[in-house]
């Protein structure tokens, strides 16, 4: 019987603590948070839709919308399992001839603007707008300031 | 002038320093809140989770009385845990009905055999459609839905001791 790979590390271990408790860190820490169901992933979470401007559509939006699990990446980049059925259920939506902006409005009416990657331009997100041709006229301002004492 | 142009970098970069120190000790908080709350359930109807218990659909939260929909999965550990706390709601005359994510019924029979059950109906979302639909990030999620089918409060995680109170007045809140 081959021994798992788990009991061969464990047995290396043993005669080391330092490594024994790295061991039990490593246990600890490898348990996932967000446990996995045997279930195989919904049917359009992989398979892409046959029409190819409908798939094109539905790719780009899934690009846009972020992950509700992992946080840091769109529905499309993520493996998780939330993220499959967000993609499988953006690409039915896609499918019955819904628009995109329609989608993303029906996922904003439930997760709030969180979930888009693709921020309006309202009060809350103006600065992010603002703020860069500001401070590039400010350095317009101090470069001119500069230029102009060394002539 | 002059002095304050020559230190301004320096506080920029300062200011960018904090900013990024307190973003790496105590990072975004990871909760997503549903939207729904005030509104009224997304329309749904779950097939049965197990064989011996009925599904559930939007109209079983239309009766007049709140209930508690509870979302979980065999396979979610925290759900494991909060199921004494959802046994004490049920037995105080607490309905619950519960969405099972992504699960198979023959293990929904093992998990309420272990862990108890709480549950009126059990409804089956296999692609965690109507957990989408409802604004939820997760499992567990426990919503409070008022006798005319209004999301009026939702828990997020497992459901502890100490939120039980919290649950009930919110229960009383929506009668």
């Amino acid at each position: 019987m081959i021994a798992s790979p788990h009991a061969v590390i464990l047995k290396q271990v043993q005669h080391d603590g330092l490594a024994c408790a790295a061991f039990a860190i490593f246990l600890a820490t490898a348990t996932p948070v967000f446990a996995d169901s045997s279930l195989p992933p919904a049917p359009l979470a992989y398979t892409q839709l046959p029409d190819p401007r409908q798939e094109a559509k539905a790719a780009a939006l899934m690009h846009s919308l972020r992950c509700l699990v992992c946080q840091g990446q769109s529905i499309a980049d993520s493996d998780a399992e939330m993220a499959g059925d967000m993609r499988a259920l953006v690409r039915q939506k896609i499918a019955a001839g819904e628009s995109p902006d329609d989608i993303r409005d029906w996922l904003v009416a439930r997760y709030g603007k969180w979930v888009s990657y693709d921020p309006p331009l309202d009060a809350m997100t103006a600065p992010l707008w603002i703020a860069p041709l500001l401070l590039l006229g400010i350095g317009g301002w101090v470069a001119y300031g500069r230029f102009r004492k060394h002539r | 002038m002059k002095r304050f142009v020559l230190w301004a970098p320096l506080l920029v970069f300062l200011i960018f320093l904090g900013v990024f120190v307190t973003g790496l000790i105590k990072p975004e908080s990871s909760t997503i809140r549903s939207h729904l709350l005030g509104h009224p359930l997304p329309e749904f109807k779950l097939a049965p989770g197990v064989p011996t218990q009925p599904g559930v659909a939007t109209a079983d939260f239309k009766d007049g009385k709140p209930k508690l929909l509870n979302v979980f999965a065999s396979w979610c550990v925290p759900c494991a845990a909060e199921a004494p706390q959802l046994e004490q709601l049920a037995k105080t005359g607490v309905t619950i009905h519960a969405v099972a994510i992504r699960d198979r019924p023959e293990d929904i029979v093992d998990f309420l055999k272990r862990y108890g059950n709480p549950y009126i109906r059990i409804g089956s979302d296999p692609t965690s459609s109507v957990q989408i639909g409802i604004g939820s990030s997760g499992v567990p999620e426990t919503f409070v839905i008022d006798g005319k089918g209004i999301i009026r409060y939702q828990h997020i995680g497992d459901i502890r001791a100490e939120n039980i109170p919290t649950l009930l007045s919110e229960l009383e809140k929506a009668r």
